[in-house]
């Protein structure tokens, strides 16, 4: 049993269900899927998961009025947070699809459209690659493996305006960061719930940083 | 390196998983959550579910059912049928599904695939394109699991789901469905040429050289039902077969 107390931030999009589900399956204390203020209060980790469009993301987190909980909660309180696919993207500085759109500011970066290398190449990026570890003693890394494979959904990326942030990236597109850290704050491109093995090993270190 | 996936398609009617041949004469084959529970020991890369009688019947999908059932799913999963406006769409994803397949809506609402692309993204829009060859040689489409003729051309038809926000196409052959006698690869390599979205190929796989050929002609991910449930061969054979041709797949 791992002793926390998992929110699952519920901004009315994604797979919700499936992240819970996973946690489930690693043996947490508790998981709630919730938008409600008592439940950021007492959480331990916050998961922001998400499927979806940017803006239409970032419009359902204001309408919500998460958008300051959020940022409470990880940016004074310092509650580890871990953004998946869109959740990570929707982290950065500034989004790009469908117009511009502010995010929720937590590691400085944009988030661009994948662009194709080489005819072969089809955006979105579907499927399962590989993630190249760029730096080596991440807790969110360990005992997860170099050129692990884990499943991607995803059009676009997210650019870090500083590279000290990247700690791994895969190789698709032009290379692209495939996951994100700045202190007890974490972004993933893939999706660890839909990852089989390595994304249950992923969640676990996640539970363990406090 | 991006691996090609492998991925079971489960056919759901009435209750039960079902597998027929082109698209008909069909079998009870077993039950739904028990198959996925297998289906994910067993290192498949994604999991497409079907339910085949949903449009037909005018009804919705036993969203119960699929919130069941992705609950043991810690793969991707695609899930369609009877799906016919963005509440339908948004309560799938709810109970658990990555994707949402779409098929027999297209041809009466293209733009249908604009409008869940911009709300959820086009990652999780999957168009499911269902073919026959007819006698000017060139292939068309049909819709409500194969029991209607739409007269929309193949090619012409997959790029206007690409150009209306489609994320990936699953182009089935009706008459190779469940026969084994192989994946249509003329199909595979007129689509795969004329779209940039991943393509998915189904419809009749039945040896592991199907898979490596159908991988050769353009195909990103390979999908199969009737080799799983009709004879021995297991996703990891496949896997390591398509390795030993230099195909990248997922360890």
């Amino acid at each position: 049993m791992i002793s926390a107390e998992v929110l699952i931030v519920d901004y009315g999009m994604g797979n919700l269900y499936s992240v819970k589900r996973a946690l489930e399956e690693c043996k947490v204390q508790k998981v709630v899927i919730s938008n409600k203020k008592e439940d950021f209060l007492t959480c331990t980790h916050m998961i922001l998961p998400g499927v979806g469009a940017f803006g239409d993301a970032m419009q359902n987190i204001h309408e919500l009025g998460l958008y300051d909980l959020i940022r409470e909660n990880v940016l004074n309180d310092k509650v580890p947070f871990l953004g998946i696919c869109l959740g990570m993207q929707l982290m950065a500085t500034r989004g790009t699809e469908y117009g511009s759109h502010e995010g929720l500011g937590l590691i400085d970066g944009e988030v661009l459209r994948l662009e194709k290398n080489g005819k072969s190449e089809r955006i979105p990026h579907v499927g399962w690659n590989e993630i190249k570890k760029t730096q080596q003693s991440n807790p969110l890394l360990n005992n997860i493996g170099e050129n692990s494979d884990f499943y991607f959904v995803h059009s676009y990326h997210f650019s870090a305006k500083n590279q000290d942030n990247v700690i791994a990236s895969t190789p698709y597109s032009h290379g692209f960061t495939s996951m994100v850290a700045k202190e007890h704050i974490f972004g993933v491109q893939f999706h660890p719930e839909k990852s089989g093995k390595n994304g249950f090993q992923l969640l676990k270190n996640f539970l363990n940083i406090n | 390196m991006l691996k090609t996936r492998i991925i079971p398609t489960l056919l759901w009617k009435d209750y039960g998983l079902v597998k027929g041949q082109k698209f008909d004469s069909w079998r009870v084959i077993g039950s739904i959550l028990p198959s996925v529970k297998v289906f994910n020991t067993r290192q498949v890369d994604e999991l497409v579910i079907l339910d085949i009688s949903a449009t037909q019947q005018q009804r919705k999908i036993d969203f119960k059912t699929i919130k069941e059932v992705a609950g043991f799913c810690f793969v991707p999963l695609s899930v369609g049928g009877g799906i016919r406006d963005v509440e339908d769409a948004k309560e799938l994803l709810r109970s658990g599904a990555d994707k949402v397949v779409i098929n027999s809506v297209c041809y009466e609402n293209p733009d249908f695939i604009t409008e869940l692309s911009k709300k959820f993204g086009s990652q999780c829009v999957v168009v499911s394109i269902d073919v026959k060859k007819h006698e000017d040689g060139k292939y068309y489409c049909y819709s409500h699991a194969g029991t209607v003729s739409t007269g929309q051309e193949m090619l012409a038809f997959a790029k206007m789901a690409e150009e209306k926000g489609a994320g990936e196409i699953i182009l089935n052959d009706i008459e190779r469905d469940g026969v084994m006698n192989g994946y249509n690869l003329e199909i595979t390599k007129q689509v795969s040429e004329i779209v940039n979205i991943p393509l998915i190929i189904s419809g009749g796989a039945g040896r592991l050289e199907d898979f490596s050929e159908a991988f050769n002609e353009g195909a990103n991910a390979l999908a199969a039902a009737a080799i799983f449930q009709f004879t021995q061969v297991t996703p990891m054979e496949i896997k390591d077969h398509l390795k030993t041709q230099g195909i990248p797949v997922r360890k």
